[in-house]
């Protein structure tokens, strides 16, 4: 017997649910059910798990699961190290995502250019980031601590030194200053870039751009010769093509690198763990190291746990919006 | 056609089942490990029972546990059920602490034959990361026999899970040969929880000679003379004072010296209890005026190197002093530097007479799985041959007054008298004054003010954090 015949014959409800759950279907679903399960509860309770802590009492070794409401995030947000945190999260993102996209950018244009030798660059560029967040925090952390400088400098500032470029030389890591600093009513901390966080930027940026260059390169390479020799028939300059025509068609690319480079950045720990370990004070602090520290070291987990959702949360403001922007967009196409 | 379908149908099955029943398993299984330690027990306590009892056959047991008799009592068979075994926790596992470590199992294993020695430990620096599985652990309720913690009131996160040890202490005859101000400052709740294997020194200053000799100065006894000294150093162009701060526990030990130095031991002793009363005290704030004074003598860059480089600027004579624990001194005797040519030694300014201590400890766990090996793993522990068998190889003093000198180095010597007649005050930096949450908050805090200097910041942040000291 045939599929034909059965519909053919009967035309039912009953048939139509049959014809839903065919044995591809079934087998498609019990194929899905392990991992389907698995991240169910492993990522999604456990999400929710860690939402329930955040509203207990639990600190300490022992469990308490004393409801508080939102006495934890109140903690959280009130404290100098919390606030200094997120404004550092928030800058370092902006400064991440800045500097990825224009370099990645960049370098996959040159690339693109037919250089000779194009696969040796690319793989150059692609390198770091095969390399851990640990190696290049370790080794950047090197490079740009200061040492006593001018009298005896170490890292970069050494390499200054004997180019004759004194003037240069900069407390890198090690720089306490805030700019521009500004301390409205509501802030326990002072508002501003952390100078400390741009050696960190540059060191995320060396490991992280070669993969932005990747997609970008990829997206390049997707976009039709035939428009571009379209638009230039038609009499556009070579700026006018590529900013009417490449940058248009790298839109989703772009999309993809935000949401992948965001999250990084928004999650970063080990970076800065070994790169500056949060210094000076608290000046290269993120939530990140946050959560551990106060769930690890103070044992005071449900605030640890709140500031986990802080984070998740932070997650979800930076791609949520692009989902949606991204959604409507395909729809309107 | 279809036959094939039903092959892929069933083997889709298969799996789908296999998972369930590998993950329904898993519990079952601990389940049945867990009662082979508990039906093991027994044995491990016969076995470890043999230095403490007089019972002969105690051994016997020990040895023949592995024959099929015995085999054949546990659920599961497990090859080490029978044996004893002891499961410890200690993030001792490098250099001169793994050496001491070590040296101390061999005690254990003369005087505990056929019992197992199981170090779940996880490696790294101050035990962060072992602290955390530790931590999982505990609160997944299944605690190892004995874990490393700092002695003092840091045990207070820990004491739901401990047993109370101070009747043991004066079956062992500790109480006898410890200072009775260490025995009070061990208590919590009238209880001593853990046994101090060692004692490191918190307030002490390492200075360079070479360098002091060329300017003529002398290790500074007191904050003037410390700030003297500095000016003279200063004016050389060599910085005074080398500070670190990468380790995250730097600022906050200098600044234990200073509170120690401005407040006295009573007093600086008192901020401890959790008494915000003892915080008003206007030399509070003196001595962080005086720290920041000091800091104003340190390196810049300090928060980006650790303790160890800190310490390193003095031995290279870039720096005249650093204030830190007596690990300096292992770290000094690691680069092939001699004590009193290489590098020297003073209490911190303003604290000569008093012994500001900090000490790693073993408790017993409660519920513990072995807990029989784990008494007698606390006896060695706390006896003169375990801490003269593990304190020379890492650096520190035992906690008894009744070790064998000849067996430590001239510096260690020095101390070990001053451990006998100075005054005892705990340090906060490194657990023997304060819990785990203030310490977090006490590090950090010291951290951010070694960089802004920001008094009212720091007074703020400490006020927050006077809850934390009783919890």
């Amino acid at each position: 017997m045939s599929h034909a015949n059965i519909r053919e014959f009967a035309p039912s409800d009953v048939a139509r649910r049959r014809r839903w759950l065919t044995r591809d279907r079934l087998i498609a679903l019990l194929m899905l059910m392990p991992s389907v399960v698995a991240i169910a509860v492993f990522v999604y309770g456990f999400i929710a798990w860690t939402g329930y802590i955040s509203l207990t009492a639990w600190s300490g070794i022992a469990p308490d699961y004393t409801f508080v409401g939102l006495e934890n995030y109140r903690t959280i947000f009130r404290s100098v190290r919390f606030q200094t945190d997120i404004r550092n999260t928030v800058v370092f993102t902006l400064f991440f995502l800045l500097s990825n996209l224009i370099l990645g950018l960049v370098l996959a244009l040159l690339v693109d250019a037919r250089v000779k030798g194009e696969a040796i660059f690319r793989s150059i560029y692609l390198f770091p980031m095969a390399v851990s967040f640990i190696v290049t925090g370790v080794a950047w952390s090197w490079i740009f601590t200061p040492g006593n400088f001018p009298s005896d400098p170490t890292g970069i500032n050494l390499l200054l030194d004997r180019l004759g470029l004194d003037a240069l030389q900069s407390a890198w890591i090690t720089d306490k200053r805030v700019l521009p600093e500004f301390r409205p009513s509501w802030a326990r901390t002072k508002l501003g870039v952390p100078m400390a966080m741009l050696p960190v930027v540059v060191a995320a940026t060396w490991q992280m751009s070669g993969f932005t260059m990747a997609m970008y390169l990829a997206g390049l390479r997707g976009i039709p010769e035939d428009l571009r020799e379209a638009a230039r028939v038609d009499g556009a300059s070579e700026w006018q093509v590529f900013r009417r025509i490449t940058l248009p068609m790298l839109q989703p690319v772009t999309l993809s690198a935000v949401i992948i480079l965001g999250h990084i950045s928004l999650k970063i720990f080990d970076l800065i763990m070994t790169m500056t370990g949060g210094g000076p004070g608290n000046a290269t602090d993120v939530p990140g190291v946050f959560v551990y520290d106060i769930t690890f070291n103070a044992n005071k987990i449900a605030q640890g746990a709140a500031a986990a959702i802080v984070m998740l949360v932070m997650v979800a403001v930076l791609i949520v919006p692009y989902i949606v922007y991204n959604a409507r967009t395909e729809v309107e196409r | 056609m279809f036959g094939t379908r039903r092959w892929t149908l069933l083997a889709a099955l298969l799996t789908l089942v296999s998972v369930i029943l590998a993950s329904c398993g898993a519990p079952a299984d601990t389940g049945t490990t867990g009662n082979t330690g508990t039906t093991g027990s027994p044995a491990a306590s016969t076995a470890a029972a043999t230095n403490a009892s007089p019972s002969a056959a105690a051994s016997t047991a020990a040895t023949t546990s592995a024959s099929p008799s015995a085999a054949a009592g546990t659920t599961a068979g497990s090859a080490a059920a029978g044996a004893g075994k002891l499961e410890i926790f200690s993030w001792w596992t490098n250099g001169g602490e793994a050496d001491g470590l070590n040296a101390m199992f061999e005690v254990y294993k003369q005087q505990n034959p056929g019992v197992d020695i199981v170090n779940a430990t996880v490696a790294g620096g101050a035990g962060t990361n072992a602290k955390a599985v530790l931590q999982t652990r505990l609160a997944g309720g299944q605690p190892p026999d004995s874990w490393q913690v700092h002695a003092g009131r840091e045990t207070l996160s820990y004491v739901d899970n401990l047993e109370p040890l101070t009747q043991f202490f004066k079956e062992q005859g500790f109480d006898k040969v410890m200072p009775q101000l260490l025995l009070d400052q061990l208590q919590i709740n009238g209880e001593i929880y853990t046994v101090p294997v060692n004692i490191h020194r918190s307030n002490m200053l390492w200075y360079n000679p070479k360098v002091f000799q060329d300017n003529n100065l002398q290790p500074p006894k007191t904050m003037e003379e410390f700030f003297t000294a500095a000016d003279a150093l200063k004016a050389k162009n060599i910085t005074p004072l080398a500070v670190g701060g990468k380790d995250g526990f730097e600022a906050a030990h200098l600044f234990e010296s200073v509170l120690l130095a401005t407040l006295g031991p009573e007093d600086y002793t008192k901020l401890w209890t959790g008494d915000a009363t003892a915080w008003a005290d206007p030399r509070v704030a003196q001595a962080i005026e005086t720290m920041s004074r000091m800091l104003s003598y340190a390196n810049e860059d300090r928060s980006a190197i650790g303790w160890s480089d800190a310490a390193q600027r003095v031995l290279d004579g870039k720096a005249g002093m650093t204030i830190m624990g007596d690990w300096a001194e292992g770290y000094f005797l690691s680069k092939g530097a001699k004590v009193n040519t290489d590098f020297g030694y003073a209490a911190a300014p303003g604290t000569d007479g008093v012994f500001m201590w900090l000490s790693d400890s073993f408790g017993l766990a409660k519920g513990a799985p072995h807990a029989e090996a784990a008494r007698a793993w606390l006896a060695v522990a706390g006896s003169k041959e375990g801490q003269d068998a593990f304190n020379p190889k890492k650096g520190s003093i035992p906690a008894r007054t009744d070790a064998d000198k000849s067996l430590y180095d001239e510096y260690l010597q020095w101390s070990m008298e001053q451990f006998a007649s100075n005054t005892l005050a705990p340090s906060a930096t490194h657990g023997a004054a304060t819990t785990n949450a203030f310490q977090q908050t006490w590090s950090n805090s010291l951290e951010v003010f070694s960089s802004n200097l920001d008094v009212e910041e720091l007074i703020a942040t400490l006020e927050d954090a006077i809850g934390d000291l009783s919890q």
